[in-house]
């Protein structure tokens, strides 16, 4: 492991994308920043830009609109960019499956990283699924 | 030899950069202890650079040259005013004359650097946060200026570094006076705004335009930014050292003195929501001259 790698997972900016989910996960999600479960321990900080962004999390089922800019978004991203899929919805669309408005799971359109499922997903699951994306950068790069 | 040395290595790049990386984390973690948290570890800003040196950097369609070229221009006159004030700092007899100036104007080239790179970048976001960097400019030059012509006039009107040093050292610091301790206030309030922390941060507001000025920059280019911002993060309270608390310059005082800046800084930071880009010109063309020119009228009644 070099020290690009190691220095990657050390400090990994989140760009939350929300491909319109219900709300539920980013209230996790936000709950990871706060005094209880303080990410910033580990480097994690939101940022604002996905141009800056080493990961892109995506919450919600994509619809025919937000399909387009999930796409657009990860084109725009510094590569290396890991994409995290948080939440039932953007692992697998589960009840929405069959609705009219939802065209295809999130890994159909962007290579997903690491999957972590829950409806929503406590922040623990959230930074469990986080360590073992660490690991998986770990021993690819 | 000795010239690249100094601007390389010590008091220059590679020290000030570290010293203002540190401080950088230290901001982190004051912020982080104020809002209850732990924090991150001490090399959480190196482990960023470092980062950021190995991502893809991401030039948009249509930007102009400036759009690399500018972070260079700010960190080179970042490093340069962190040199000057350095040396003026350890050899205060070697300064040249009318280094106070050449400082002044070191200092806005970053702001000036930013604004350039966000204007060539071809993002809405980021020309709204280059106009509102103009503004922010504007605003907190007038009254910076004010505070260190009141402290020109404090010593006997030297515009040198060196003897505005020995004239503290002789007689005491700036900031023990009733014109000193009104432009210090003044002075905090502008570097506050120069250093882009928060009631002065609208060119950034995360919130409403992304990340503003910086929303294009990806890879070494960014790095290069928050390098530079590291760097005033440096320069700015050791100029500020320079022109109030130039009493004793040994190492313990200097650390005594720079970290109680910090705090300042970083309380002003930590307790104050964002200010409009109008509020904050109004609040500097408004209360913060007049206090200004209240020190200016104390300094030359000899207060």
């Amino acid at each position: 492991m070099d020290l690009k790698t190691k220095a990657l997972t050390k400090s990994l900016w989140v760009f939350h994308a929300a491909t319109s989910p219900c709300n539920n996960c980013d209230i996790e999600i936000l709950d990871l920043l706060t005094p209880r479960h303080d990410v910033e321990r580990f480097g994690m900080v939101l940022v604002g830009s996905v141009r800056q962004a080493d990961v892109l999390l995506v919450t919600g089922v994509p619809n025919f609109k937000t399909k387009e800019r999930l796409k657009k978004l990860y084109a725009q991203a510094a590569k290396p960019c890991l994409v995290v899929a948080i939440g039932g919805c953007a692992c697998g669309r589960i009840m929405f499956r069959e609705s009219y408005n939802s065209p295809c799971a999130v890994d159909e359109i962007i290579p997903v990283d690491a999957y972590i499922p829950g409806c929503p997903p406590k922040p623990e699951a959230i930074i469990a699924g986080v360590v073992k994306l660490i690991e998986k950068v770990r021993k690819q790069l | 030899m000795k010239i690249i040395f100094n601007y390389l290595i010590f008091p220059g790049f590679l020290f000030s950069a570290c010293v203002g990386l540190i401080a950088g984390w230290f901001d982190r973690k004051v912020t982080a202890r104020i809002q209850w948290r732990k924090g991150p570890p001490w090399h959480q800003n190196f482990t960023d650079i470092i980062k950021l040196l190995g991502k893809e950097t991401i030039i948009p369609e249509g930007a102009k040259l400036t759009f690399l070229l500018s972070p260079y221009l700010g960190l080179l006159s970042a490093v340069l005013a962190a040199t000057i004030l350095g040396k003026s700092m350890l050899l205060p007899l070697e300064s040249f004359l009318g280094d106070l100036i050449v400082i002044l104007y070191l200092l806005i080239m970053p702001a000036v650097a930013i604004i350039l790179g966000a204007s060539s970048s071809r993002n809405p976001f980021a020309s709204l946060g280059a106009s509102r960097e103009m503004k922010l400019v504007l605003g907190y030059e007038l009254p910076f200026i004010l505070a260190i012509v009141a402290v020109i006039i404090k010593s006997a009107g030297s515009i040198q570094l060196g003897s505005i040093l020995n004239h503290q050292i002789n007689y005491g610091s700036h900031i023990a006076s009733y014109s000193g301790i009104v432009a210090f206030i003044v002075a905090i309030f502008c570097i506050q705004a120069k250093l882009g922390f928060v009631p002065f941060d609208a060119p950034e507001a995360e919130q409403e335009i992304m990340a503003g000025t910086l929303i294009e920059y990806s890879g070494l280019p960014l790095a290069i930014f928050r390098l530079t911002k590291a760097v005033l993060l440096y320069t700015l309270p050791l100029f500020l050292i320079i022109l109030f608390l130039g009493k004793d310059t040994s190492i313990v005082w200097f650390l005594a003195k720079y970290i109680g800046i910090l705090v300042i800084i970083i309380l002003i930071k930590n307790t104050n929501p964002r200010l409009r880009i109008d509020q904050a010109l109004r609040f500097f063309w408004g209360p913060l001259t007049v206090l200004a020119i209240i020190a200016l009228g104390l300094a030359l009644f000899g207060l």
